[in-house]
This record gives structure tokens, sequence and C-alpha cells, in this order.
């Protein structure tokens, strides 16, 4: 064992660089060529096929699959680009076992799907190495969309506006675009900085300008986009974090999951990252899971995640689980933060109170216990940042209908901040897309925005 | 326990898997091994008359096509035949049969189309010991340029004649290897016979161009930029080796004639279907160049057991037993109705059987039921024509069954009658003729 794994506290470099880069590689090393071929030749090509429906974007899986046993990979990547441009991420982080991979009918049929998402990575990867751009800009139409947020959703709207022959401006309030992809995914699901990559190919297109460090509500207001632009679509993401609302959690120690991972991110030296050496994390969904599993790869000797319900209820997929218990996560379920133990300015533990369902509701047993740790992080959900202003809310989230429509004219919102679907990379480029046709029908005189 | 032992015109072998003449058994070294493995016996390589050798290419001889996970299917070559000296040859394969008497031991023999170099060649072949000789008339590539091999074949009179020379000088038995490449395989076979021949054995490779290398736009394989037709075997050759087996093993004026199977055998099934259809034993090689002899232990496991299960004790209660069986088609029952059966239990919905029905055949297969994915025939348009079996992707999934006497296909009104009526008599033939027995 690294001697540097036994260090108290919250120290950094408890791996020697070499641990920490294969700790940190691809999760899933992409298919060779033969391997794409054997795999794809796995695709039974169904009928109206299963897969593609159960797929967000609706890719039409059968037809890539094909292009790809038929060594056109190309062909494939355009096929999946029509649908999904950012399908080089999504393929890497969609969650396809409950999606196109639960689908399968080789699924139901031997319990092995055809490795669907591995596919579109092989086929996306070969074209966008090769800098194949599948799109052409329409004749301008001398209009010009605002789009707020430059991740998946915001990106899905600007490419697909963009083809349509309208100009869109982009504002961000990161320094770099690509929004989760780029701040709120694990490592190892995006590495060889993939998310910067895809925010060039996406922008490759034209007509796309980002203007970085603008955020709505600070440097920005709606109402002057709304008199500044054409039309203004919203794809802001979830940028508060919920708290925990357990005794002492402003201790130092106390951290935001979406912090650490973004950090773990940008980091450009792994070794220099602090970790505990005994992490708590709360929470049951995928942050949660990339914030345990991180910490384990970063050298933490326990990690533990604590959820407040039963393992049927995380959010986080069986495959995620299944991750973090192989990687070394030990998974506590039932259990909720009720106070972080402290000596001076130094956390030591985190009382947590057993739960239990009484008439449905969660409820404390009043059996608590401790788990002694050196840092928590707290992964129970993000929030809107904005109060909203002049938009209608529904449950937290700017309310939209079916094509991306928020209560104000002219302005649409998609993605994690808007209501509709789950918050996946996939369900938020489906409703960037689709808000964008709706945008494009309003302004040509298709539509009532 | 089945017993596997063969006599093929007076050739005894301990089981009917030999090896087909092709690289394989171009050596003593390879002769050997193969029946260190277990093999009945071998056809040697293609011996040619006395003097220089032919030459090979020194570019690729092989070509070939693949299904899933590069499994090959089809394999051609443009290799002629042996080109190692006569006396070498000769000389190892008198050391064989001397080192394993129980084993069959063919010599296959191409020599220029005159009664001079036929009677040269055969003493010589004669004094190895050879249990028989099988002549090559049936390579479709380089050799036939030169009048031999396929150009031999494909003209019946010159079968009989070269047929009737080697039984004129030798008194070993004559196999005659029959090509493919001809429009009625029965015509040289009945040549054969009338030459006096104690078998045949088919067929030999197929005419083909494997596929074509559209960097290049040359042929596969291609020799210094260059391509030939080359001949064809392997699995795809199967179902086109047994119909001319078939028709051979049926035709009156043959039938009855010892068939030496050959075509794409890989597994003990390939070897009994061959066998039912009137094969005295079979002969194999691209299955031995694509995964090396062993295969042939899973061939005599695989056929003795299937033979136990089945009752059947020697080959001969195999032999021809499915020939009765093939007919024409104007005499199949027009009266025998069956429609496609869809197991829900197994069926994973994958909606192939849909679609090839809805878009290729007879709008007979549902896609849903009360909104739910479902596939499921449709009897009143069911032409019972099997495509839905053929594609579905699970076993047994979707299976063909009669109508049973006396119930009406809903697709006709018609009652099942259970009468045989076929095509002669049918009152849409012009050419009708009167009631006919059915087909033996």
């Amino acid at each position: 064992m690294a001697q540097g794994v036994l260090k108290q506290g919250i120290a950094p470099g408890r791996l020697d660089p070499a641990a920490l880069a294969a700790n940190f590689s691809d999760l899933h090393p992409p298919l060779d060529r033969h391997e794409a071929h054997v795999e794809a030749d796995r695709c039974y090509f169904c009928y109206d096929a299963p897969c593609m429906n159960a797929c967000p974007t609706s890719i039409d899986i059968p037809l890539f699959i094909r292009q790809i046993a038929t060594d056109n990979p190309v062909g494939a990547a355009e096929t999946i680009f029509e649908q999904n441009i950012l399908g080089g991420m999504c393929a890497r982080v969609c969650p396809t076992e409950q999606l196109c991979e639960e689908a399968c009918v080789r699924e139901e049929a031997e319990g092995k799907p055809v490795k669907i998402g591995m596919l579109q990575r092989y086929a996306t990867d070969i074209a966008m190495e090769g800098h194949y751009q599948f799109f052409e800009r329409a004749a301008p139409t001398g209009k010009t969309i605002a789009v707020v947020g430059a991740g998946p959703a915001g990106l899905a709207a600007a490419h697909r506006l963009a083809t349509k022959g309208h100009d869109v401006v982009m504002f961000d309030a990161r320094p770099k675009a690509g929004g989760l992809n780029e701040y709120g995914i694990a490592a190892y699901k995006a590495t060889d900085d993939f998310a910067q990559a895809e925010v060039d190919y996406v922008t490759a297109i034209g007509g796309i300008d980002i203007r970085h460090g603008q955020a709505l509500g600070r440097d920005l207001s709606l109402d002057t986009l709304q008199a500044e632009y054409d039309a203004v679509f919203l794809g802001l993401g979830l940028g508060g974090v919920n708290a925990l609302r357990a005794e002492n959690e402003m201790a130092s120690g106390v951290d935001n999951a979406v912090d650490f991972i973004a950090g773990l991110r940008q980091a450009s030296d792994l070794a220099s990252l602090p970790i505990g050496r005994r992490v708590v994390v709360i929470g049951g969904g995928m942050t949660a899971i990339d914030a345990a599993v991180q910490s384990r790869l970063l050298g933490a000797e326990e990690v533990t995640m604590v959820y407040r319900r039963g393992k049927e209820q995380m959010s986080a997929s069986l495959f995620e689980q299944d991750l973090a218990a192989a990687k070394g996560v030990t998974i506590r379920h039932w259990m909720a933060p009720k106070r972080v133990l402290t000596d001076g300015d130094r956390v030591t533990g985190i009382e947590l109170a057993y739960t239990t369902l009484v008439d449905g509701n969660l409820a404390e047993t009043g059996e608590t216990a401790v788990l002694a740790c050196d840092q928590v992080f707290k992964a129970i959900g993000q929030t809107l940042a904005t109060d909203g202003g002049a938009l209608e809310l529904a449950g937290g989230k700017i309310a939209v209908d079916g094509e991306g429509r928020t209560s104000l004219r002219g302005v649409w919102a998609g993605g994690d901040c808007a209501t509709g679907g789950d918050d996946l990379t996939v369900t938020a480029v489906a409703e960037g897309r689709d808000a964008a046709e709706s945008i494009h029908r309003f302004l040509m005189g298709g539509g009532n925005g | 326990m089945a017993d596997l032992r063969n006599t093929f015109v007076g050739i005894k072998s301990p089981n009917p898997f030999w090896l087909a003449s092709a690289p394989p058994t171009d050596k003593q070294y390879n002769v050997e091994r193969a029946f260190k493995a277990g093999w009945g016996g071998v056809v040697w390589k293609t011996l040619g008359e006395e003097g220089p050798p032919v030459v090979n290419v020194n570019g690729p001889r092989y070509g070939a096509i693949w299904g899933a996970d590069r499994r090959l299917l089809g394999l051609n070559n443009i290799e002629l035949i042996t080109d190692r000296p006569l006396q070498i040859n000769l000389q190892e394969m008198k050391a064989v049969k001397m080192n394993w008497p129980d084993r069959a031991l063919i010599a296959s023999i191409m020599v220029p189309c005159e009664e001079d170099a036929w009677k040269a060649i055969l003493p010589l072949v004669e004094e190895t010991g050879a249990d028989g000789i099988e002549l090559n008339f049936g390579c479709p590539h380089g050799m036939s340029e030169r009048g031999m091999g396929a150009a031999v074949g494909q003209v019946p009179e010159y079968v009989e004649m070269v047929v009737r020379w080697c039984k004129q000088y030798t008194r070993m038995p004559v196999i005659t290897k029959l090509t493919p490449n001809v429009t009625d395989v029965r015509k040289p076979a009945r040549a054969a016979k009338h030459g006096g021949t104690d078998a045949v054995s088919l067929i030999n490779t197929i005419n083909s161009i494997v596929s074509v290398d559209l960097d290049t736009f040359a042929p596969v394989p291609t020799v210094g930029g260059k391509g030939t037709h080359g001949g064809y075997c392997g699995p795809a050759v199967k179902p086109i080796a047994l119909h001319m087996v078939a028709e051979i093993a049926r035709d009156p004026e043959t039938s009855g004639l010892p068939i030496s199977g050959i075509g794409g055998i890989t597994t003990w099934r390939d070897a009994a279907e061959f066998l039912a259809l009137g094969a005295g034993n079979v002969q194999v090689c691209t299955a031995a160049m694509t995964y090396g002899f062993k295969i042939v232990e899973e061939m005599i496991s695989g056929l003795s057991n299937w033979m136990d299960e089945k009752g059947h004790r020697t080959l001969d209660d195999i032999t021809g037993r499915a020939v009765r069986n093939v007919t024409d088609w104007q005499f199949l029952n027009l009266e025998y109705i069956s429609k496609a059966r869809i197991n829900q239990e197994l069926c994973i919905k994958c909606g192939r059987c849909h679609i090839a029905c809805e878009d290729t055949s007879h709008q007979a297969i549902t896609k849903e039921k009360n909104g739910v994915r479902y596939f499921e025939v449709m009897d009143d348009e069911c032409v019972g024509c099997n495509l839905c079996v053929n594609v579905c992707p699970v076993d047994d999934c979707i299976t063909m069954e009669a109508l049973p006497i006396g119930t009406v296909d809903e697709r006709t009104g018609r009652v099942v009658t259970g009468q045989y009526a076929n095509w002669t008599t049918h009152p849409n033939n012009p050419m009708r003729k009167g009631a006919v027995e059915p087909a033996e």
C-alpha cells in the first residue's frame, strides 16, 4: 500500500502518479475495429426497434449498427449525429442499461444486450477524430438567438439553430463551455479532454459565438436578452446545491460533491488534489456515485455513501451502484445525516439517524450511528440558481411545454433547469434540439412561440 | 455403438470421412498427420504426368467470404495440381500405404486427354499400392485452360472416353470426380457410367470470384494487380453439392452408382445429409483447412451418436434414405396446407418476421395487439411460405404447422381434404393429364 493512503485528515498525493493515471483512465476502453464488427453482428436489425424507441434522442440505432457492421463507421456517425450532435458524450455517459440496452431484444433473449453505447462511441470517435462534418448551414436568416448555458441542452440547441441558418450567441458563467460534460462528470468517463473536443466539433459548423463569464442574473438579464435577440433559449442547468439540513454542515471539510467533481475535472495534477483518508458521501444519485468513486480513485482509504432510502429508490443506475461497489465504496441505505462532528475546525465524523418508512413517509427510527470521517461530500440534489423572475416555475424548475416553450413569449428552456424528462445528458440534448426546431418554426412564421 | 466402417467400391476405411484431393493431402507429412487424427482415408492431391511439375503462383492462392466474427463461409483457390515431382509423390504414397494399411489411399490423377498419357501413369500409381484412383475432371482454373480438369468434365464424350481408358489399363477402382460447372450434372455422370466408372465423386469447386478489392479494382485473390476466377468451396457450396448428388442418385440412368459426396462438409450433420441423399462416403477439405485435422473427432462422434440415437447400425442404413423423397416440383402435394405459428413465450419481439412478411411477402403478420408490440400470424393471409421461420433469430420460435384434415384454410375458404393432388392434374395447368399417382 502506498504510504500516502495512510496520511491523516484531508491530504493530497495519496497515490503515486502512475496509480492515479491508471485509476482515471477510460472506464470502458473503446472497441477496436474487430470488436466493433463482432458486436455489430449481434444486432438483429429489429423492425421499429425497441432500442430506438427507448432513446430520448431517437437515434436510428439498428441503422447505425448495420453501418458499422458494413465497415461504414462514418455513415454510422452521421446517422447518430442527425439525431444527437452530442452522440459522442452520450455514448460515454448515457445510462444505456436503463435506456436502449434495456430495450434491446437480446436483453430479453439472453440477458446480454448489444453494446449499443460502445458501438456509438466507436463510430463517433472515428468521425470526430477524422474531423468529418455532416451538416451545412442553411442560407442566413438574419435572426440571432441567445442561448444561455453552454451545456448539453444549449449546445444541441445552438447547433440545430445554426444548421437552420440562424446566428447564435451563447452565454456561459464558467470559463469553459460544455456544462456538466466539462464540470460535472467523472473524469474516467470523459478522458482526453473529450468535452472540449466535442464543443469544438459542435461549434465547427459556424455561426455560434460563445461568451464566457456571463451568468444570468449577474451579468445578464432576461429582459435585455429578450429585447436584443430574436429568441432566447435557457439551458442554465441547476447551479444551486441542496443543503443537508444537518447540524454543523458549514464546517470546513464538508464540501459540495459537484464542486469536488468540477475541481477534479479541471485539475492539471491529480496528485495535488486533497482528499480525506475517510470520506462520507451523502446522496444516492449519479453525482454521489461519481464523488464516491473518484474519492476512492484518488486514494481515500474508506469511502461510504449514505442514502436515506433503500437501494431501489436510488436514482443512480444499478450499473453505477455496482461500479461503486467494485471500486471499494461502501453503500449504506436508510440513514440520514443529523450532525457533522468536528474537533476544532476539523471534521471527525458524521452522526446519522436510521430511517424507515412510516405510512409511506420517511421517518427517523430514533436510533443513530456515527461514522468516523475526515471529509463529507453533499450530493443530495441541485436546484435552480435563479428565482426565475417573470418565468413561471413548476417544482422548482422552469415550466415548459412539449416544445420547450416557457411562460414568456420568445423564451424557451431545456435541460436540467426545465421541467420534463430525466436529468440526463441525452434528455438535455433532445430538449435543446427540439426547442431549436420550435424556435425555428416560430421565427420563420410557422408557430406562435 | 454404431458401426462407422465404410466400404466404398470395395475400398475399406474405418470411417466414411476422407480428405479430398487438395493441399491437405499433398505430402506424406500432412497425410500421416491426418491419419493420426483419425481420418478414414485420403485422396492424394492430384498427380500430373511425368516431367517438370506444374508451377503455382507465388502470390495469394486463396480468397474467402466470411460471416459474423470472421467465420469462414466460403473459400476459393487458384492453386493447381501438385507441384511436386511425380516420383516423390509416388514414393510417399507407397510409404504411407505401408504405414497405414487400414486407411484408404486414393490417387487423384489429371494428365492430358490422350490415351498414352493415361496409359503411362496408371501402372506407376498401381505400383504404390493405392486403393483406387480418382479422375480429376473438375479443377476449374488453370489446368482447364490447358485442356484438362473441368475442360474434360464439361464434355460428356471426353469423360466417357477417359474413364474407358482407365478401366482398360488398371485393375484399380475408378472414381470419376465431376465438375459442378455444367448445366446438368447428370450428363457427365451418365457418361462416366457408360465408360464403366465404379463411382463418381462430386462436387469439385465452382467457378467464382469471391470479392473485388475496391481500392485496386481487382478481383481477390489479387496477384500483381490481376486476378482470375478460382474454385469455390466451403460451407457456402453445400446446398449446390447436395442438389447435384441427389440428381445423380435419383436419375434412373445412374441410380445405384456409388457416389462420394463432396462440398462444404463441415460437421457430422453435413456428412449425414450427403449420405442420406445417396453418398456412400464423404470427402472433406475446407473444414480441415479452416480448423485443422482434429475436426474429424467431432464428425465421428457426432455421426455415431446420431446413429445410435436413431437406431441406425451401419452406414448402409443411412445411405440413400432421403433419395425417394426428392421429387419434381410438379409432384408436390398442392393439398398440403401449412401455416406459420409464433410461440409467444419464445418471441423476443424483434419484429423481423413482421417486416419480412409486410415488405416482401404476404402481409400476414401483425405488429401490435391492443397497442402493444405483438407479432402473430394472420391465417387468412398466410400462404405458409416459411420466410418468417427463416428470418427469425430464435430457434423453434416460429414453426410451420400443417392444417388438420377437415379444417378450413381461412385464406382460401377451402376445406383441407387430405387428398393428394399435384400440378399435373390441376385445372389451371394447360398441360394437365389425367390422374397421376403420387410420386414414390
